[in-house]
């Protein structure tokens, strides 16, 4: 009997969601674009030649030489000094060479592609040694997109979680529909579950439609356990779903709610590494920024789809995931305020 | 018709306090099973705040309630399986249908009446596929109404159920309250309306500020103001009553008690032909050129005004 109260109530929020194309479009449009577009702004770009300009004089010739072999380079000659320090500070090169003992380089060491150049003729004057370095980089390295497609994935799962359950509480609130509630037998316990429920079936059409497009056309790879990355979402969309609860537990107000769900979710979108590495954060913030749950969801996520992590592997980010959900609903179930 | 049964509703001593305001002042309460039972009151009376410690909603500060034979404190469950609600102002979810709403709310109860037999009672059928934002005001209250009495309930609590309806609306869902009374049930209502109280309420309370001033049925508390009708006028807009005016209507032959409210001269009269003509010569003895003379027989309302010196309803 009580089988049918949560069916039912997790039917018509089911229904409200699906009858909201505002929310269709947050939950399942927003990540694809912001993925498309950020994947094509942080393409690989191929690295440029350096731009050489080796000076007139004594052994340029043989410089010049020197280092159109070891390649990477664009070498250009000038006969004048004061030309080729103004073509230097304008970055039409990156740096100037005069032949001799030692050689003389003059190089703007703020730009970075003046270090490159630099680097590369320090590297071709000793020997060869750049190239090895190169091919390492490059079999390790992953594009922007591998980066940042995971941590669209748990972006997609706090945002839904938290503002889909949130302004749909406050606004029952609001409309004194939780207050009518309460004067029926409903359970109380099969509400709060109810939007658990509908997480889960609004997320495998979400999964359905973001994976493929992340694999295939994104080109995303994802060496991991299947296992793995299921229980991840699955617990990810726990932890959100009672962050949301919490969150909605006493405004009344859905401008209220809204304030409270950016001051929750704005620290996670900056420091649980969606966008960029939150080890770029100062060192004494990185175990904090560890217990995040969004952190939690990103590292797993990124675990199991690019380094090819099992269950075993990120069992802690897991835990920390558990723990949310239990503390946020409990706490959620205690403070919420029906009318 | 409700002979041995024991009362629906009983309610001795409730008090419920917010910070300083005394909401409810130590009222006692009975609606028999079966009946009808009006809270009448202005605005800020204390009816809502009433009813909602009767639903459960509220707790109250002092006092004891019983609701069919059972308390709120060990028995919530079983007294929400029984009843029936209709709150003031409940905004059902726009985008859900009438049927699914319906739906929903039939899966809280243990045994719910069959939705197409409750979309008949409400008067819905045509309405049970369109969408919530779709239906007008009195299809809304209907709605309401339905979701109240999907549970066969004993006992209905309607809280200012027709407030801003047009009158064919509230026509309508007082025949479905009827309709509910005359199969046995029993019915807690509020409301500022007279009309309502008096067409729908067997026994009437009638509150102001937190207190009972007057209750039995509407034709008992009529008759106990006495009076036989109630004379009224107004004066024009730059006119005063000469010195103790007032005073001097009161003493008139025929009257009981004059009053002046928003602009309108109240006399309570006890013979209506000799008041009249003592009215008259008054008026006309003093220069006081009157308007609107007007009588009709005494109401609730009169009732009220003559209890309490403010009008039921403000507006």
């Amino acid at each position: 009997m009580r089988l049918a109260e949560l069916q039912q109530l997790t039917l018509v929020r089911l229904r409200l969601f699906l009858r909201e194309p505002e929310a269709i479009f947050w939950a399942i449009c927003f990540p694809l674009i912001l993925s498309v577009v950020l994947g094509f702004a942080f393409a690989r770009e191929e690295v440029e030649d350096s731009r050489v300009l080796v000076l007139d004089g004594a052994g340029a010739e043989e410089l010049a030489a020197r280092l159109e072999r070891q390649g990477g380079m664009l070498v250009l000659r000038d006969s004048d000094a004061e030309e080729a320090r103004r073509r230097l500070r304008k970055a039409a090169v990156d740096v100037v060479l005069r032949a001799g003992d030692p050689v003389d380089l003059r190089v703007d060491p703020k730009r970075p592609e003046g270090e490159l150049a630099r680097l590369r003729v320090e590297s071709a004057l000793r020997g060869g040694t750049a190239v090895a370095h190169a091919q390492a980089e490059e079999e390790t390295g992953f594009r922007y997109i591998d980066f940042l497609f995971p941590g669209l994935i748990g972006m997609g799962l706090m945002g839904t979680g938290v503002w889909a359950i949130g302004f749909a509480v406050v606004d029952m609130r609001r409309k004194k529909l939780l207050k009518r509630f309460l004067v029926t037998p409903m359970s109380r316990a099969n509400f709060l579950l109810s939007f658990m429920g509908s997480r889960f079936l609004f997320l495998a059409l979400e999964f359905a439609v973001l994976l493929p497009f992340g694999l295939l056309v994104l080109d995303v790879p994802f060496v991991g356990s299947i296992a793995a990355f299921t229980l991840t979402v699955v617990l990810g969309t726990f932890a959100f779903a009672s962050l949301g609860l919490l969150v909605a537990a006493r405004p009344q107000t859905v401008e209220g709610a809204s304030g409270l769900m950016n001051v929750i979710m704005m620290p996670m979108w900056l420091g649980s590494g969606v966008f960029f590495s939150y080890e770029r954060f100062p060192d004494f913030l990185q175990p904090l920024l560890r217990l995040l749950p969004l952190t939690a969801v990103n590292d797993a996520v990124r675990a199991v789809m690019l380094d090819g992590a099992g269950l075993a592997d990120v069992w802690d980010h897991h835990l920390v995931l558990v723990l949310w959900s239990l503390a946020s609903f409990g706490v959620a179930m205690r403070i919420f305020r029906w009318q | 018709m409700s002979a041995g049964r024991p009362p629906a509703i009983q309610v001795r001593g409730l008090s419920r306090r917010f910070g300083e305001l005394t909401a409810v002042d130590g009222i006692d309460l009975e609606a028999r099973a079966g009946s009808c039972l009006g809270l009448l009151g202005p605005n800020g009376a204390g009816k809502t705040t009433t009813i909602e410690m009767l639903e459960g909603l509220q707790r109250p500060d002092a006092g004891e309630i019983e609701v069919l034979g059972r308390s709120w404190r060990t028995d919530a469950r079983a007294i929400r399986e029984r009843i029936g609600v209709q709150l003031q102002e409940t905004v059902f979810q726009d985008k859900l249908s009438v049927l699914e709403t319906l739906r929903m709310f039939a899966s809280f109860y243990a045994a719910p009446k069959p939705i197409d037999d409750l979309l008949a009672l409400v008067n819905l059928k045509d309405k049970a596929a369109s969408r919530v934002h779709q239906l007008s005001g009195g299809q809304r209250q209907r709605l309401a109404l339905g979701c109240a009495l999907i549970n066969r309930p004993e006992l209905l609590f309607l809280d200012e159920p027709t407030t801003g309806l047009d009158p064919q609306a509230r026509r309508r869902l007082w025949e479905i309250v009827e309709e509910f009374k005359e199969r046995g049930g029993t019915v807690l209502l509020t409301t500022h309306y007279m009309d309502e109280a008096e067409r729908l309420a067997d026994d009437l309370v009638i509150l102001d500020e937190g207190r009972v001033v007057a209750r039995g049925s509407p034709a008992e508390i009529i008759r106990s103001l006495g009076a036989e009708s109630i004379v009224e006028f107004r004066l024009n807009d730059d006119v005063d009553l000469p010195e103790g005016g007032l005073e001097a209507l009161g003493a008139l032959p025929g009257v009981r008690e004059a009053r002046l409210l928003a602009g309108a001269y109240v006399l309570e009269v006890l013979d209506t032909r000799l008041a009249l003509g003592s009215l008259i010569g008054w008026l006309e003895k003093t220069g006081t050129p009157a308007a609107d003379i007007g009588t009709h027989r005494p109401t609730l309302e009169d009732v009220f005004v003559f209890l309490t010196g403010k009008h039921l309803r403000e507006d």
